[in-house]
């Protein structure tokens, strides 16, 4: 004989006559399709913080770029013959600094221009037997940028050999590549969100389909539509915060994580590697925010879904007729 | 209360099972409707019970047109109507106590306010000692009583009860026509579809008839 007894509820208190009787709820609290329910919102919110984060670093990431490369412009002196390299290099760092907007100037020395060209031309290098170009690193302020086309044309005239490259077509292009970063991760965040709100309300129509009777009874008894409906909100919105929580802590702290990873040891160079990829790799308070608010909107969308279907329920019992 | 004016019903496009169902339930009457199997005793319960609409014809519910009733009025209208399903329809996750209290406990009413009449009432159709057992453990008698008890405890002005004794013994049923019958004599009207000729033998009342779609009455 099958063992009902221990699938039934707890029994509750008893209490003296007259005194408060601590009720079960009218929804079941626990029940197969509920834990089902639970672990697909779980999932489902995981995957969806994880595609948040995602495109919230890539954002970040593509915004440094971008910030970076336009925050410095670059002198370039090429070795012309009968002028002083170090004399035409002393001179441009000059102009470069008389302009407005200029925040700071300095030469590229010897050691920097050896470890820029190692990984091409190896190591030990002597640049004084080499015609390669020299360089004058130009910090700008961006609010306040100086006059380019000035600082070029005078550059020009004054130090042979002398260019200004102000990185436009670099800027260009990683803003078109940002652009199109963040707009691709947007768009399976989108996709995703859909992914989510449809997965979660065909498993909460799911779970209430067990729930039809409770309906019924609830409805012939006298209940209100409103009654009802804020009787299984309140399940399924436990349910799915329950949920929603589970797979967006989780997520967090897998940020957390690569966050730490990433900018563990300065010294290792993977670390490195993937901090120069990736920036900081870590999604900020307002990733997190973005997360906290991804999981209340979640439980709120398993709520209104189970309100809705109730009512439709509800709806449909009211109108049956004969002629269905 | 209620009237019926040459109602007619029928599920799809199917032959009509009700066919110009005209009668009236007066305050205070008592009335069995009976019928052989599929005659359509349930079918008429749920139009008193407003849980179907009909084909055709007018029903009137506590001076209203049922077919004008919004869904805001039904529920108010159906607190007002006491019924016992045939499958009982209690649920298994409450203790018998708790489904009895259901009517009250939708109403938004304090639990201390009515456990002393849940308590009471259970007492009454016999089950007192079963007040914390849960549905699946209680037999067919006990839960056809613990739909009885719900279907009473907020005193309705009319009690539909289909096939309520079709799962007690002869003595149970003989209790529990006594305890519809007291509720009668109390103000409330009283309608029992059954085909228990039995149970109808032990009480003058009015016999509604149904047969192949069609009623008879007799006082």
């Amino acid at each position: 004989m099958p063992d009902i007894q221990s699938k039934l509820p707890k029994p509750v208190e008893k209490t003296p006559e007259g005194a408060e009787h601590k009720q079960h709820s009218i929804v079941p609290r626990s029940s197969v399709s509920g834990s089902t329910l639970t672990l697909v919102v779980a999932i489902m919110a995981f995957l969806a913080s994880l595609t948040l984060g995602a495109v919230w670093t890539v954002n970040d990431t593509a915004k440094s770029w971008q910030n970076d490369v336009s925050r410095e412009i670059t002198i370039q002196v090429r070795p012309v013959n009968g002028v002083n390299l170090d004399a035409a290099l002393i001179s441009a760092r000059q102009i470069a600094g008389s302009f407005a907007g200029v925040l700071s100037v300095s030469v590229v020395d010897n050691d920097a221009m050896e470890a820029l060209l190692e990984p091409w031309l190896g190591g030990g290098l002597n640049l004084a037997e080499l015609p390669v170009p020299r360089l004058v690193s130009v910090t700008i302020d961006e609010t306040n940028p100086p006059d380019m086309v000035a600082m070029a044309a005078q550059l020009k005239a004054t130090v042979a050999g002398a260019s200004l490259d102000n990185h436009r077509a670099w800027i260009e292009r990683l803003t078109t590549m940002a652009r199109t970063t963040i707009l691709t991760g947007l768009l399976i965040f989108v996709l995703m969100m859909v992914a989510t709100v449809l997965t979660v309300v065909f498993a909460t129509r799911g779970a209430m389909a067990g729930s039809k009777h409770i309906i019924e009874v609830l409805h012939f008894v006298g209940a209100e539509q409103s009654y009802i409906a804020t009787q299984f909100q309140k399940h399924f919105l436990f349910l799915g915060l329950k949920g929603a929580l589970a797979g967006g802590v989780v997520a967090i702290l897998f940020f957390l994580f690569i966050g730490w990873w990433a900018s563990g040891d300065p010294a290792d160079p993977a670390s490195n590697q993937v901090e120069a990829l990736f920036g900081t790799f870590g999604i900020g308070v307002g990733g997190y925010l973005s997360i906290l608010l991804l999981i209340f909107v979640i439980s709120v969308l398993t709520a209104l879904t189970s309100r809705f279907t109730v009512l439709r329920h509800v709806g449909t019992l009211d109108r049956s007729s004969s002629d269905e | 209360m209620i009237r019926f004016d040459t109602v007619g019903m029928r599920y799809g496009s199917g032959e009509e099972v009700l066919k110009d169902i005209s009668f009236d339930i007066e305050p205070g009457s008592f009335q069995f409707l009976t019928g052989p199997s599929g005659a359509g005793k349930t079918s008429l319960l749920r139009l008193l019970f407003m849980s179907l609409k009909p084909t055709r014809g007018l029903i009137n519910v506590f001076g209203k047109d049922a077919a004008t009733l919004t869904s805001e009025e039904l529920p108010a209208i159906r607190r007002r109507i006491g019924i016992v399903f045939q499958d009982f329809r209690l649920l298994d996750h409450l203790t018998l106590y708790e489904n009895v209290a259901l009517p009250l406990r939708v109403r938004g009413y304090e639990e201390r306010s009515y456990r002393r009449d849940v308590i009471d009432l259970l007492k009454w159709v016999g089950l007192s000692e079963r007040i914390d057992a849960f549905p699946p453990i209680l037999s067919g008698g006990e839960k056809q009583r613990a739909a009885v008890a719900r279907a009473l405890i907020d005193q309705p002005e009319l009690l539909l009860a289909d096939e309520p004794t079709g799962n007690l013994d002869p003595n149970l049923a003989r209790r529990l026509l006594r305890l519809f019958i007291e509720l009668n004599r109390s103000g409330t009207s009283v309608v029992i579809a059954t085909h228990d000729l039995n149970l109808m033998d032990q009480y003058e009342a009015r016999r509604l008839v149904l047969n192949d779609g069609r009623l008879q009455i007799y006082a």
